[in-house]
């Protein structure tokens, strides 16, 4: 454990020694604020409105504006997360770091461990620094906070998803560029896998939308943690940390 | 204190290491010589738990370095080809990570980055980002990661590299000071270099050992036989042929250099001043008393008489090509 937080802290304390969470972060807020901004006014015109008609119990802040910026926000994070884990690993097997690592008294896993907690605890801040936003939602208005909750909850773990599915594209190049690209498209395709469903056969659709990792997330946007949702990513971080742990293995044994 | 038994090594189809074994004793300096590719780093790398060999076992500190991998690391400190540093940490930041790593006890952490620090002459450093160190600073700090949890094992792959001169001698000399607490391995391709630090050397050529003994041995049993360099005081005397005449002795040259004169009216050399010859004789007959005798007992001035030494370089390029034929028929 003492190992794990050593290298975890290490991994962030160099996101941070270098510009790269300050651009995540600072980017993230603004696309971020950008989505807030533009829901909030959407939201603002439909509740006038509804007021001038006379709609029923009025409006939703949680249903019509929060669950939307929660789907969009997993938008920004297809395209964030490659710049998290990129680096990882292809960065110390480049500058010959990954030999310190691999001949001190430490394990494959607590070195794992160590750099997707230290990547998590970087996309937990760049969260953190999100809720800002929501902090002025309460202040003028009166959302409930328990979807709120469960909508950042199912934020931290598909960005976990995206996390150790990079660690391992990281595990495998020297490269950084092809890492960082790699990840980013397999994200993609784990994205957009459930479009091919639309057209073929009901259980086709039916696996297809199960292995995408989106279809999970709408019940957290709703607010509702389902956990067969909570599984299915715990499930997906757990393999992407155990195909890392086989693939520094196997380079071992290549040299 | 380290134990390689038959270790081959074989990347893909390419065999890098065959068949290595030698032994190093508890507070020895043994020095790991061979050009480039034949083999050195792939050793250390076995020996430090970085990548298992294809066959056979290493031990290190009593611990199989593949069975017991975390005992045994915790008992090496290793400076791999390449310092291992972070560019965007502090030399005081990366040195404390190591220990941490290292496993250090989080109450003796300060002291022992301290003195590891002191020890490799870096605490002006200390404060400098490592990816904006010199080379031989760089060099220093990585050195001082090896030491950070004062192991049993120093593994330093090529520890001089990048010095100054200056450097150089006080690195030497550190190393020759941690010898005795520790047992040291360390590979170079400077051989002076072995010469004035390791108490033993292997030399490897093609992932095999060639040699394994103290540079002294090494250099006086490749010469085979024994040659002795003589200088005579003998005007007028023809002093080979005398030397010659000596039991055991089986080749006599000479090996005057001609002597220039220094001034422009100096007289020109002449054989009536010392002749040098060196003499050489079967292995195992000390001739060297047989030889002032003659001198002595005919009235001829002795001026010299010593072994001549094979350099370690002559025997570095004696015993690495002297593979090539071997190598040859084995193809």
């Amino acid at each position: 454990m003492r190992n794990i937080l050593a290298i975890a802290e290490k991994e962030l304390r160099s996101y941070f020694a270098s510009p790269i969470a300050y651009i995540l972060i600072g980017l993230f807020c603004l696309l971020f604020g950008w989505f807030f901004y533009v829901y909030l006014m959407a939201f603002v015109q439909q509740s006038e409105q509804m007021m001038q008609f006379g709609g029923g119990g009025g409006a939703n802040v949680n249903q019509m504006m929060i669950r939307g910026l929660f789907q969009n926000t997993a938008v920004i994070i297809l395209f964030v997360m490659p710049m998290i884990t990129m680096r990882t690993y292809s960065e110390e097997k480049r500058s010959g770091t990954v030999e310190l690592l691999l001949t001190s008294p430490v394990t494959d896993l607590e070195i794992i461990l160590g750099k997707f907690i230290g990547a998590l605890a970087l996309y937990a801040a760049m969260l953190l620094v999100t809720m800002l936003y929501m902090l002025i939602l309460f202040k003028i208005g009166n959302p409930e906070w328990r979807p709120i909750v469960a909508g950042y909850l199912g934020l931290l773990l598909m960005g976990g998803c995206f996390l150790s599915t990079g660690l391992f594209i990281s595990s495998l190049t020297k490269n950084q560029i092809v890492a960082g690209f790699l990840t980013f498209a397999t994200f993609l395709m784990l994205w957009i896998i459930n479009w091919l469903g639309e057209s073929s056969s009901p259980t086709t659709r039916e696996v297809l939308n199960y292995l995408s990792i989106t279809e999970h997330f709408d019940d957290f946007a709703k607010g509702i943690i389902d956990t067969k949702n909570a599984i299915y990513y715990m499930t997906f971080i757990l393999i992407g940390l155990f195909l890392t742990a086989k693939s520094v293995d196997s380079e071992r044994w290549r040299g | 204190m380290i134990e390689v038994q038959h270790i081959t090594k074989n990347y893909g189809r390419v065999t890098a290491v065959d068949d290595v074994s030698f032994r190093v004793e508890r507070g020895e300096i043994l020095g790991f010589l061979g050009p480039n590719g034949a083999g050195k780093t792939t050793t250390m790398r076995i020996l430090t738990g970085y990548m298992p060999p294809t066959e056979g076992r290493a031990v290190v500190a009593g611990y199989d370095v593949f069975t017991h991998p975390i005992e045994a690391k915790r008992r090496t400190g290793y400076l791999p080809e390449t310092p291992p540093l972070y560019p965007d940490m502090t030399t005081r930041e990366y040195l404390d990570f190591v220990a941490k790593i290292k496993g250090v006890p989080a109450s003796e952490r300060k002291s022992r980055v301290e003195t590891a620090m002191e020890r490799t002459r870096i605490t002006d450093m200390a404060n400098r980002h490592c990816g904006k160190l010199s080379k031989g600073y760089r060099q220093r700090v990585g050195l001082s990661q090896a030491l950070i949890h004062n192991p049993e094992v120093l593994i330093l792959d090529e520890p001089t590299a990048g010095l100054d001169p200056k450097q150089i001698i006080e690195t030497r000399d550190l190393i020759r000071s941690l010898a005795g607490d520790h047992t040291i391995v360390l590979s170079t391709h400077i051989l002076p270099e072995v010469a004035q630090t390791c108490q033993r050397v292997v030399i490897i050529n093609k992932g095999r050992v060639v040699a394994v003994d103290t540079p002294d041995n090494l250099t006086a049993r490749l010469k085979g036989a024994a040659t002795m360099y003589i200088q005579v005081d003998a005007p007028g005397a023809d002093a080979g042929a005398a030397l010659a005449a000596v039991r055991g002795v089986t080749r006599v040259t000479s090996a005057d250099q001609p002597r220039t004169p220094l001034g422009p009216d100096a007289a020109p050399p002449v054989a009536s001043g010392p002749l040098a010859f060196e003499v050489e004789s079967e292995p195992d007959v000390d001739v060297r008393r047989d030889l002032a005798r003659v001198v002595v007992t005919r009235g001829w001035g002795l001026l010299e008489l010593r072994p001549v030494r094979m350099s370690l370089e002559d025997v570095f390029l004696q015993v690495t090509t002297e593979e090539v034929p071997e190598e040859a028929a084995r193809a």
